[in-house]
């Protein structure tokens, strides 16, 4: 597939300008989603406005479906799919460190690789650390895992790349932050923006949003999303607190099923099951006209990923006490390091830029419209 | 199901148009048991007519709610209407709409049909008009959606092109698509077929060579052929033919379907002049709202039907952000050459004003004490002298909203004929109909108050009228 350039392409936020003159000559939209009251603060749009407008954009779909001008209209508006583009612009122009900017562009593959590169040597590095049968025996009991591989490695090699990838993501989005416009922020915009994050608010069928395959509404995009979401998060919190067990009280993995770890584990890795299949159908089934083919690849290999890494995890646990648990920890492990080795430079990144959005937003929300509609 | 498939099965009801009108028609026929064709002349893309450009609606109610910031009682409205119209509507046909336009924010609801909550920007209409969430289009989708649920049947790119009728009695239907002919024979007949404002020949009748240059804001599809073999059958004519709703729009806009983006809303602060250079109408006689539907006449009647409003910066932006940025350029006479305006007369209009201009607090949002003294014509308010560069400049041109003549019909909707008896199986509903109650004028928002009240009402009389004995 012919790549683009990996530049910045200006000609995606000339677009953008053009079609945001019309929507502000417009504003119909304005009760849809928080993108169009943002519009209305301004008459004119610089490319950091537009990139903050387009990382507003959870590409519902609902401005192009409630739309008379999109195509064929000259006047070819169609807000999600230029929006779609701009962002994964923005998350380039913003990439730390600049060298791995075009990984956003590879993303598909460079998760692949990079997956399958960790999971080679996850399982070459228990051969080499025992003799290979350790990696088929049955392991149990506590610290079965970390037969495998010792405790400290481990929290070294995830401690590690999980720090690199909160360092990279941290400051492209403070430099998004900047470049689209910046200022200072207030604890209640962190708040509100917080609880527009939590919930999807703008995502919302219920208000006639989300629209998937046709214009009818429906609101399983927001409910796949939530699963993939809070899944992830349940996860997050089951491996902290067996950090927090492993450390201060000196449990060490694997943990009975009872034990809130593994809870939070398989709650969480339902999740991640249910929510990132269900976005995948859904994606696979979207109109084609109002999402970007440039940024598929990024979306697909990200939500791939979180399903590999719950369907390993979940199966690790069911196959534990088995002669598969070392194959399996090695697959998982290499899963997970490499999933939080791209991070940064794939649709991860989307949720903070998103989040900062929310809180310009919300920090604007007292500006003035600029004209006054009717 | 082929085209022909959906030709080739009998229905009780055949309705001509994809507007609102049409679609409540179709709903409310359906939920009253009767089988219903609906024929669209326009692609599924452009369904829909001028009902997909609009925004709002204007319904009476008793208090203010999360939609609308105020009562709106129906003596108000009436009066409002009065108003407008001067008196020429039908008082019975108006007051049913009026009253009626109460169940209209519900029943809508009920077809899937979201409104805005109130907002900021909206201040003007906010008490008065519900607003739909997202737009006209949004609207139409949900409506196309119980349409379906209910087993109406569309077919698209398909219009009437003749009709048969004796003695006031519909027969049957000829539907061209892709060229081909389909006579349609159904038990009743809803003509939602929107009005003729897209058919320049047809306007050129009542304005002669001028129509050529008007540019239309809604669809191109609505030619009015159905209105014009109703009235070629027996039916009734109703309205000013002259009369339609003319706004001053931008002039670079596309000759159709521009909708509403290209309105402009700069005439209040600086002044408008012809291609002569000079000044023809009191530029600050009112908030643009209320002035808004006349400056389209008023351009339309100057030569070459063009204008040209002038700002400056000072000006620039104070209205509604516009789809074509303003010409700019630092000397007025630098201005008139991009309009191709004579820079000398140009500048001794501009001088003329700024001269006129009487000092005062200048305040866009009451009508201010800046006026000006000795000039022909008046600004009688906001009117400063156009001085502090750069100037702006925005080519005018009048944008046909939609036409007046129509069909006369019955508090039934049912369509009167030249004998004065309303024909037993055809009916009217929308913009075909809407000069029964707006003779002249217009209340914005009642459009879509009408297609949607007669709509209905003409659904209910279609449903019926198929069990009645002929
Ligand atoms: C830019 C713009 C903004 C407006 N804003 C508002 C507003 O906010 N509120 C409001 O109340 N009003 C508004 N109006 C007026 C409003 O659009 C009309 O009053 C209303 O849409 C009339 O509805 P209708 O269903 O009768 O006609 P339309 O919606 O115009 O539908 C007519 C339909 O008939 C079809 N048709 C035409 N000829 C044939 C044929 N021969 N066979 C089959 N089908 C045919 C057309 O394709 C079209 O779908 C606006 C108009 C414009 C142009
Ligand atoms: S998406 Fe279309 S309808 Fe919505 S505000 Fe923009 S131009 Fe208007
Ligand atoms: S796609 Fe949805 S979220 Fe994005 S701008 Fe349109 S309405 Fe807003």
């Amino acid at each position: 597939m012919p790549k683009k350039p990996m530049k910045l392409d200006t000609s995606i936020h000339a677009e953008a300008n053009r079609q945001m003159t019309i929507c502000n000559a417009c504003r119909y939209c304005e009760g849809l989603c928080a993108v169009f009251p943002a519009m209305t603060r301004r008459r004119t749009f610089s490319d950091g406005d537009l990139e903050y407008l387009a990382n507003l954009c959870h590409s519902c779909g609902a401005c192009y479906y409630a739309c008379q001008y999109v195509p064929p209209h000259e006047f070819a508006v169609n807000v999600p799919q230029i929006f779609a583009q701009l962002r994964s612009e923005s998350y380039y122009r913003s990439a730390w460190p600049r060298t791995f900017a075009p990984l956003f562009q590879r993303n598909g593959l460079i998760i692949a690789l990079a997956a399958t590169v960790a999971i080679a040597l996850f399982i070459g590095g228990f051969v080499a650390m025992h003799d290979p049968d350790a990696l088929f025996a049955v392991h149990t009991g506590p610290g079965a895992f970390y037969r495998l591989m010792p405790h400290e490695t481990m929290v070294a090699l995830f401690g590690g790349v999980f720090l690199f990838a909160v360092v990279a993501i941290v400051i492209s989005v403070r430099t998004f932050w900047r470049t689209s416009g910046g200022g200072t922020i207030g604890l209640s915009d962190l708040l509100i923006a917080g609880q527009a994050t939590a919930t999807l608010r703008y995502l919302d069928g219920q208000r006639g949003g989300c629209m998937n395959e046709d214009e009818q509404p429906t609101d399983r995009r927001r409910f796949y999303h939530h699963c993939t979401f809070y899944g992830f998060l349940l996860c997050f919190a089951s491996t902290s607190l067996a950090t927090v067990l492993h450390n201060l009280l000196g449990w060490h993995a694997p943990y009975a099923w009872y034990n809130p770890v593994v809870l939070l584990g398989v709650l969480g890795g339902s999740g991640l099951l249910i929510g990132p299949a269900g976005l995948l159908r859904a994606k696979q089934r979207r109109d084609p006209q109002v999402v970007s083919s440039d940024t598929r690849g990024m979306e697909v290999a990200f939500l791939a990923m979180l399903l590999l890494t719950s369907a390993s995890g979940l199966l690790l646990l069911v196959l534990r006490a088995t002669p598969a648990m070392g194959i399996l920890l090695a697959l998982h492990l290499g899963i997970v390091f490499a999933l939080f080795l791209t991070f940064p430079y794939g649709k991860f990144v989307h949720g903070f830029y998103r989040y900062a959005a929310l809180i310009r937003f919300a920090r604007e929300s007292k500006l003035p419209v600029a004209g006054t509609a009717d | 199901m082929t085209d022909s498939d959906i030709f080739n099965q009998p229905y009780d009801i055949l309705i001509a148009g994809g507007g609102n009108a049409a679609l409540c028609a179709a709903i409310t026929a359906a939920r009253a048991g009767a089988s219903v064709l609906v024929v669209e002349a326009a692609p599924k893309a452009m369904r829909g007519g001028n009902s997909r450009h609009t925004r709002n609606m204007r319904v009476a109610h008793d208090a203010g709610n999360d939609i609308l910031t105020g009562p709106y009682p129906v003596d108000e409205y009436w009066d409002d209407l009065l108003r407008v119209t001067g008196g020429q509507t039908d008082e019975q046909l108006a007051r049913l709409t009026l009253d009626r336009s109460k169940e209209l924010w519900d029943w809508h609801q009920q077809q899937g049909v979201r409104f805005q909550p109130s907002l900021s920007g909206t201040l003007s209409l906010g008490r008065t008009n519900a607003f739909f969430l997202g737009g006209g289009k949004a609207l139409l989708n949900a409506l196309y959606l119980t349409a379906a649920a209910l087993g109406v049947q569309v077919i698209y790119e398909a219009k009437v092109t003749d009709l048969n009728i004796t003695e006031g009695v519909f027969h049957s239907a000829q539907v061209q698509k892709e060229g081909e002919v389909f006579p349609i024979t159904a038990a009743s007949f809803v003509a939602a077929a929107g009005g003729f404002e897209a058919n320049i020949e047809w306007l050129s009748e009542y304005w002669g060579e001028a129509a050529q240059n008007f540019l239309i804001r809604g669809t191109p599809y609505n030619r009015g052929e159905v209105l014009r073999l109703l009235l070629n059958k027996q039916v009734q004519a109703i309205g000013d033919p002259k009369q339609c709703h003319a706004v001053a729009i931008d002039g670079r806009a596309p000759k159709f379907d521009g909708g509403i983006v290209t309105r402009l809303d700069c005439v209040p602060f600086g002044i408008v002049v012809n291609k002569h250079a000079e000044r023809f109408y009191d530029e600050g006689e009112d908030f643009w709202p209320k002035r808004y539907a006349i400056w389209g006449r008023l351009v339309a009647m100057q030569p070459e039907q063009v204008a040209y409003a002038i700002i400056d910066a000072r000006s620039v932006d104070l209205f509604m952000p516009s789809v074509y940025p303003p010409e700019q350029a630092n000397t007025i006479e630098e201005l008139a050459k991009k309009f191709t305006l004579d820079p000398q007369r140009l500048r001794t209009t501009v001088e003329a004003f700024n001269a006129a201009c009487r000092p005062g607090t200048f305040d866009h949002t009451v009508h201010d004490e800046c006026h000006t003294e000795g000039a022909t014509p008046p600004k009688s308010h906001w009117a400063r002298p156009i001085i502090t560069p750069p100037f702006y400049g925005y080519p005018l041109r009048p944008g046909i909203t939609f036409t007046y003549l129509g069909v006369k019909i019955d508090a039934e909707a049912r369509i009167i004929m030249h004998d004065n008896k309303p024909s037993p199986n055809m009916f009217a509903a929308g913009e075909i109909m809407a000069g029964n109650v707006l003779g002249k004028g217009y209340l914005a928002g009642i459009g879509m108050t009408i297609g949607s009240i007669f709509g209905r009402i003409a659904g209910q009389g279609a449903a019926q009228a198929k069990h009645r004995p002929e």
